[in-house]
């Protein structure tokens, strides 16, 4: 048995993406779930499963006893940090390919403005994060910004990487987002210099190098591919799903690779082996990047470019819209919002069903490949795929 | 390459100022040991350096693990170590994540790869924070904590580091 194209994401659903909210989490996951069973044509009644956002600390019971689900035969709890959502798809796959469930919920999202800002360290509360604050915290290394900025100066320190070549990574996000009315910095426009001149937050990251912290949410629906066929919108299959957890998972100072991203490698190979593919077949690549760097990082563990040669390719423009290998059509946490990567996932979707904006529409675009990273450097792939 | 502005301190006092009027001497976030994790804190007190090590393959591991991961043995002791290093690499941090930095930043946030082949973490010193490269030696120094705390094992750039620094 394999999952490949088994399952179907045939809805998706989203808050709008502000910077400063009354809502609660709960209340912003509750309205993308109901946006996304509208999108699909289905209702609370066929919902047989609920995937919990373990980043939100969210709790089935609560939307068992908000939306009035009668009947759950299925909910699990996902721990792979931000890249827990894809891990959250696979499971999903896995319980509906298997006839544990047959239509699966998916909400994540993020008070990340509001309430749990990164940049004042009150993000860091998983029980993963134990190691963290007893060895690392007391000595000041608090904000995640730290500690991808010394996986970065690594970076550099091995194989050159500059400062302008993180700059054209926010760059390309915040030209994608000015195509984008979703983007919360759709109509700011950002150049080289407007990134370079950007205040220092923790070297070699600007404010610009930085993901936006944002409130929002979304939520995604997934049945088997069958059904999906006879749904309100196309369905966008689920070619591919893979995870890796990688070494030494409590602290990115402790792997033995800090300056690169192994186990998004090792996840893709899962997933692209599931869906019969290589990288290079796929038509656009959406990366989850709380930070530019991790863009460079992740080209790099795919296989699109060999170790230390990410900063010249996105310097020599091939990560743009009509580059060889367009990244974040939508924006990315960099630029349209940071809700957990739900937004990269609904881009894909969207893309696939040729809904996006027609100026950010990728040409051609039959395969997809969606990038978590999580925890520290655990990865996660999913493979998305036009239905014939 | 990099900067070292002090222009981002005046604002990150300004946005941070009502906090610092309620708490001055805002102090460190304190380590919580764990029963695994005791031995490394008492140590420290003593001005003792130390990480585990596993009595079956002699393998020095940190942080603090139940088995060993090379050997999967239970058996380990506290081991004291050089206190000397290099940088493995570093950020220097000119937001303050938390209120103890604020009157502190640029300051250095290092990873050291220890002689013994373990890291740790650590901030330099201010005087460190505009000499600080990847490669360069440092050695360990204890620092008490006000109130009774924790005393954290800290590190500092050597005086006459050897010339290998490698960056650039």
């Amino acid at each position: 048995m394999t999952l490949t194209a088994q399952c179907a994401i045939v809805g998706v659903g989203q808050t709008v993406y502000t910077r400063g909210t009354d809502r609660s989490t709960l209340e912003l996951h509750l309205e993308a779930c109901r946006r996304a069973l509208d999108d699909a044509g289905l209702t609370v009644a066929d919902v047989d499963g609920v995937i919990p956002s373990s980043l939100a600390q969210g709790t089935v019971e609560d939307f068992i006893v908000n939306l009035g689900l009668r009947d759950l035969a299925f909910s699990t709890s996902v721990q792979l940090g931000g890249a827990s959502l894809i891990a959250s798809v696979q499971n999903a796959c896995m319980a509906i390919s298997t006839g544990v469930a047959s239509c699966v919920l998916i909400p994540a999202g993020r008070r990340g403005y509001s309430g749990e800002r990164v940049s004042t360290g009150k993000a860091v509360t998983a029980a993963s994060m134990a190691t963290v604050r007893e060895f690392e915290f007391p000595l000041g290394n608090i904000g995640a910004a730290q500690w991808f900025a010394q996986a970065a100066q690594r970076h550099m320190h091995e194989f050159g990487t500059t400062s302008e070549q993180l700059g054209h990574v926010a760059v390309n996000s915040r030209a994608n987002a000015n195509l984008n009315e979703r983007a919360l910095m759709y109509g700011k426009p950002m150049t080289l210099a407007d990134h370079q001149n950007s205040r220092m937050i923790t070297s070699p990251f600007r404010l610009f190098d930085c993901s936006l912290e944002s409130d929002g949410a979304g939520a995604l629906v997934i049945v088997s591919a069958e059904r999906g066929r006879d749904l309100r919108k196309p369905p966008v299959l689920i070619s591919g799903v893979g995870i890796s957890h990688s070494d030494s998972p409590t602290s990115i100072t402790q792997k033995p690779h800090v300056a690169g991203v192994p186990a998004i490698g090792v996840a893709a190979r899962r997933a692209l082996g599931m869906a019969g593919m290589h990288v290079t077949d796929a038509d656009c690549l959406i990366i989850h990047e709380g930070f530019t760097w991790y863009v460079i990082a992740a080209l790099e563990a795919l296989g699109v470019v060999g170790m230390g040669e990410g900063g010249p390719y996105v310097e020599e423009g091939h990560i743009r819209l009509d580059g060889r290998t367009p990244v974040n059509p939508h924006g990315g946490a960099l630029s349209e919002a940071h809700v957990s990567g739900m937004n990269h996932i609904i881009e894909g979707v969207r893309q696939l069903r040729d809904e996006v904006e027609p100026a950010r529409q990728v040409d051609g675009c039959e395969n997809i490949l969606v990038v978590n990273e999580g925890n520290f450097f655990d990865g996660a792939v999913l493979s998305l795929r036009r239905a014939s | 390459m990099r900067e070292h502005p002090g222009g981002e301190r005046g604002q990150l006092l300004r946005r941070c100022r009502p906090v610092l009027a309620t708490c001055v001497m805002m102090p460190r976030p304190a380590p919580e040991p764990t029963s695994l994790t005791r031995g490394f804190w008492e140590a420290a007190r003593r001005h003792e350096l130390v990480v585990q090590r596993c009595t079956a393959c002699r393998v020095y591991r940190h942080y603090p693990r139940v088995l060993c991961p090379d050997c999967h043995s239970a058996d380990w002791q506290w081991t004291p170590v050089s206190g000397r290093g290099t940088i493995f690499t570093f950020t220097v941090t000119h937001r303050a994540f938390h209120p103890a930095w604020v009157d502190r930043v640029p300051y250095v946030c290092a990873t050291i790869e220890l002689d013994e082949g373990v890291r740790m973490v650590s901030d330099l010193p201010a005087e460190d924070t505009a000499r600080a490269e990847i490669g360069m030696r440092v050695e360990v120094f204890f620092e008490e904590q006000p109130d009774d705390g924790a005393t954290l094992p800290r590190f500092r750039l050597c005086e006459n580091p050897p010339a290998y620094v490698v960056h650039e």
